[in-house]
C-alpha cells in the first residue's frame, strides 16, 4: 500500500513522515507569515507616518511666523507681503463662512436626493439618478470655476441678487454692492461640488437602515413620509451627520473653483455679496512667488491651520460614522 | 535595427563627451516662457549639440532655484534684491532679454475710444479714492467721451506675479501715497478690489464685471482684444501701449542707466517722449563665474544669439524687442563671465 501523499491536510492525522513534512511546512509558513506580516505592517504604518511628517514639516516651517506673530496671526486682518505683516483672520473666516454657506445649501439638496433615491424613487430611476449625481464629483474643479465665472455669476447678477436685495435687503447678509466674485458665488459653487459626496454617503447610510424599522413605522399606520421622518432618519442620524461633515471637510480644502469665484480679498464682512478669501486659495495663489522667508513661513502657518481644522473635522466624521456602524450592528442583533 | 543601435551608440558617445553635447537647465518667470521656449527650440535646431530647457515656475521660484544651484540659469520679471544677491556672494548677472508691459484693461459698455488716464488718477483708482467712471478728474482728460455714472471695480492679481510687481512699481513712482501705503512687490496689500488668479483670471473678471478695471500683460490684452487705457507718460503725452512704445520706454531709460548698469533698473515711468510708462525688462539670471567652462560658453553663446537673432522673433510672439543700443552693454557683461579664472567667451568675432 502506498503512503498518503505528503499534503498537509487539516484535521487528518497522518503518519510520521507526513507529520514531519507538515511540521516543516508549517514552520516555513510561519516564517513567511512573519515576513508577510512585517511587510504589511510597514506599509500600513507608512501612512500614519506620512501624516506625522506632514504635520512636523508644516510646524517646523511655520515656526518663524509662529514666533513672530503668535496668536495675533489668527485674529489680525492685515496681509501685507511688502511690510511683512501677516494676519490670517480673513482667510480663516472666509474658509469657514464659505464652507458653512455651502453646507446650508448642499445639505437639504443632498439629503433630498438620498431620501428620494432610497425611499421614493421608482426602481428604474435609482441607478441613473445616483450615477448622474455622483458624476458631479468627477468634474474637475477648474471647470466648475470657469463655469462659475461665465454662467453662475452672470446668472446671480441678473436673476438672484436683485430679488434677494428687494426682499432681504434689510438684513446685513445682503447689504452692499454685488460685484460678482463674492462669498455667495464661492459658497454656491462649493455647495454644488459637495452635494455628490453628501448624497452618496447619505444614501449608503439610509440603505443600511434595517427594513424592519420602516415596516414597524408603516405597521403603526405611518405614511411613507412619516416613516422616513420618524423611523429612518433618526436611525441614521449619526451617519448622516458624518456624511455632512465629510462634505464639510471637502469644502474646507477646495481650492481652484473657490479662488476663481470668491474674489480673493483679505477682508472680513458679514455680507454675502462681499469678496472674501480662503486658506487653500491663498496658499495656492501666493506660494510660488513667496520670496522672503517670513512670507513663506506665514503661508506654511496658514497651511498648518488648515491642516488642523480638516483633521478635526474628519475626526468628528469618523467618530460619528463608527457610532452609526455600532448602532446598526446592535439593531441587526436584536432581530 | 542596426540604425537604432548606431543611434543609441551615438547618443551614448554624445553623453560621454561633454564637449559635444550640453544640456543647460533654467527655470523662472512665466511671462517670457513662450519666447524662451521658441528661442531654445530654434537654437537647438541650429546647434544640435546644445540643449536648453526652461521651466516656467514663476520669478520667485526661479530666483530660489538659481540661488540654490538647482538650475544653470534663472528667469525673473522682478530683479533680485540686494540681500538676495549678497546671499549668493554677488555671483549673478541680470541680462535683459525682452520687454513686457502692463495695461489697464477695462469693461465699459458704450465707450468706443480708449479711455485716457493720468498717473495720479490711476493711482487713486487703485487706492479706492476715485470710485466713479464719471469722476471729474477722469472726465477732464476725456473730452468728448460720455463716461457712465458707474462704480469703478478694481481687479488685481491674487497670485504673486511679476505683472503685479511692474504695476505696483509704476504706481509707487507716480503716487507718493501709493508708495507709502502699499509699496511695490509681486504681492501687495491691495487697498480695494477683487483678486483674479493669473492674467486669465483678471481678464475674465474684468470682462464679466461691468465697470471693472484691471491690469494684465500687454500681449494678453492684445491677443484677447481687450480695450485698455491710454496712459499719460512723464513727458505729458498720452501713449497707447504697443510694442514700439514699450521699446521706446527702454530706450528712454538708458540715459539714466549708464553703461555700467547692472540692468536691475526699473523702466516704469520712463523719460522718453513716446515711452509707455508701465513697461519692464524681463531678465535672465546667469552667474558671473561657472565651474564648467564648456557649459558656460554654450550658455553665453545662446544668450548672445538671443540678443541678436532672437530679437527678430519677439514682435510676432507679442514681446517688445530690446533697443539695439543696449547690445554693446550686454556684450561687455557677457565677456566678463569666467570659468576657472578665464573668460569663457571673447565676443562675437571669435565665433
Amino acid at each position: 500500500m502506498t503512503s498518503l501523499p505528503n499534503l498537509p491536510i487539516e484535521g487528518i492525522p497522518s503518519g510520521r513522515t507526513s507529520r514531519e513534512t507538515r511540521w516543516q511546512s508549517l514552520l516555513g509558513a510561519d516564517r513567511s507569515d512573519r515576513i508577510y506580516r512585517r511587510i504589511l505592517t510597514g506599509f500600513a504604518l507608512t501612512l500614519p507616518a506620512l501624516i506625522l511628517i506632514l504635520f512636523g514639516v508644516l510646524f517646523v516651517e511655520s515656526l518663524p511666523a509662529l514666533k513672530k506673530f503668535g496668536p495675533s496671526f489668527l485674529v489680525t486682518s492685515t496681509w501685507d507681503p511688502v511690510a511683512e505683516v501677516y494676519g490670517a483672520a480673513p482667510m480663516v473666516f472666509g474658509t469657514l463662512a464659505s464652507s458653512f454657506l455651502a453646507l446650508l445649501i448642499a445639505v437639504p439638496l443632498a439629503l433630498s436626493v438620498a431620501i428620494f433615491l432610497t425611499e421614493f424613487s421608482p426602481r428604474w430611476l435609482r441607478q441613473p439618478v445616483a450615477f448622474l449625481v455622483e458624476l458631479l464629483a468627477a468634474i474637475p474643479s477648474v471647470v466648475y470655476g470657469t463655469w462659475g465665472i461665465f454662467v453662475l455669476i452672470p446668472f446671480l447678477r441678473a436673476h438672484v441678487v436683485p430679488p434677494l436685495k428687494a426682499v432681504f435687503g434689510w438684513m446685513p447678509f445682503f447689504k452692499g454692492v454685488f460685484y460678482g466674485n463674492s462669498l455667495l458665488a464661492g459658497g454656491i459653487i462649493l455647495a454644488i461640488m459637495i452635494v455628490p459626496y453628501i448624497a452618496a454617503v447619505s444614501r449608503e447610510v439610509l440603505l443600511a437602515v434595517p427594513t424592519s424599522q420602516r415596516e414597524a413605522a408603516l405597521a403603526m399606520g405611518a405614511t411613507r413620509w412619516e416613516a422616513v421622518r420618524s423611523a429612518v432618519l433618526p436611525y441614521g442620524r449619526a451617519g448622516l451627520i458624518g456624511a455632512v461633515i465629510l462634505g464639510l471637510g471637502r469644502a474646507l480644502g477646495e481650492t481652484m473653483a473657490v479662488t476663481m469665484l470668491i474674489g480673493n480679498r483679505h477682508d472680513i464682512g458679514i455680507s454675502l455679496f462681499q469678496p472674501a478669501y480662503t486658506m487653500a486659495a491663498a496658499i495656492a495663489n501666493e506660494f510660488s512667488e513667496a520670496t522672503t522667508d517670513m512670507y513663506l513661513s506665514a503661508l506654511f502657518e496658514v497651511g498648518l491651520i488648515l491642516f488642523v481644522v480638516t483633521v478635526i473635522v474628519n475626526a468628528i466624521a469618523r467618530i460619528l460614522i463608527w457610532r452609526v456602524a455600532r448602532g446598526a450592528a446592535v439593531g441587526s442583533k436584536a432581530l | 535595427m542596426n540604425r537604432t543601435k548606431s543611434l543609441v551608440l551615438a547618443a551614448l558617445l554624445g553623453a560621454a563627451v561633454p564637449a559635444t553635447a550640453q544640456t543647460i537647465n533654467g527655470a523662472g518667470a512665466t511671462f517670457p516662457n513662450i519666447i524662451y521656449q521658441n528661442w531654445m527650440l530654434a537654437y537647438n535646431q541650429a546647434h544640435p549639440d546644445v540643449k536648453l530647457n526652461y521651466q516656467s515656475i514663476g520669478s520667485g521660484g526661479g530666483i530660489r532655484q538659481f540661488s540654490d544651484g538647482t538650475v544653470d540659469f534663472g528667469g525673473t520679471d522682478a530683479p533680485m534684491t540686494d540681500s538676495a544677491i549678497a546671499a549668493i556672494g554677488g555671483n549673478v548677472l541680470h541680462i535683459p532679454t525682452v520687454l513686457g508691459a502692463v495695461v489697464a484693461a477695462y469693461n465699459l459698455e458704450g465707450v468706443a475710444q480708449p479711455v485716457k488716464l493720468t498717473p495720479d488718477v490711476l493711482a487713486d483708482i487703485f487706492l479706492g479714492k476715485v470710485t466713479k467712471w464719471n469722476d471729474a478728474r477722469i472726465a477732464s482728460v476725456n473730452a468728448g467721451v460720455t463716461l457712465p455714472n458707474q462704480d469703478i471695480i478694481v481687479v488685481h492679481r491674487s497670485d504673486g506675479s511679476g505683472t503685479s510687481f511692474v504695476w505696483t512699481d509704476y504706481l509707487s513712482k507716480v503716487s507718493p501715497e501709493w508708495l507709502q501705503k502699499v509699496g511695490k512687490g509681486p504681492s501687495v496689500n491691495w487697498p480695494v478690489g477683487l483678486g483674479g488668479r493669473g492674467n486669465e483670471g483678471v481678464a475674465a473678471t474684468v470682462r464679466q464685471t461691468p465697470g471693472a478695471i484691471g491690469y494684465v500683460e500687454l500681449g494678453y490684452a492684445l491677443i484677447n482684444k481687450m480695450p485698455f487705457a491710454t496712459l499719460r507718460n512723464q513727458s505729458g503725452n498720452f501713449v497707447v501701449a504697443s510694442l514700439e512704445s514699450v521699446t521706446a520706454a527702454a530706450a528712454g531709460a538708458m540715459k539714466d542707466m549708464g553703461a555700467n548698469t547692472d540692468f536691475r533698473v526699473s523702466i516704469t515711468n520712463s523719460a522718453g517722449a513716446q515711452a509707455y510708462p508701465a513697461a519692464s525688462f524681463t531678465w535672465l539670471l546667469i552667474h558671473k563665474t561657472y565651474d564648467d567652462s564648456a557649459k558656460a560658453r554654450a550658455l553665453v553663446q545662446f544668450v548672445w544669439w538671443a540678443q541678436n537673432d532672437g530679437q527678430a522673433k519677439a514682435p510676432e510672439l507679442g514681446y517688445a524687442p530690446l533697443p539695439k543700443e543696449l547690445r554693446p552693454w550686454i556684450q561687455t557683461r557677457l565677456k566678463n563671465i569666467t570659468a576657472g579664472g578665464r573668460a569663457v567667451w571673447k565676443g562675437p568675432a571669435t565665433e
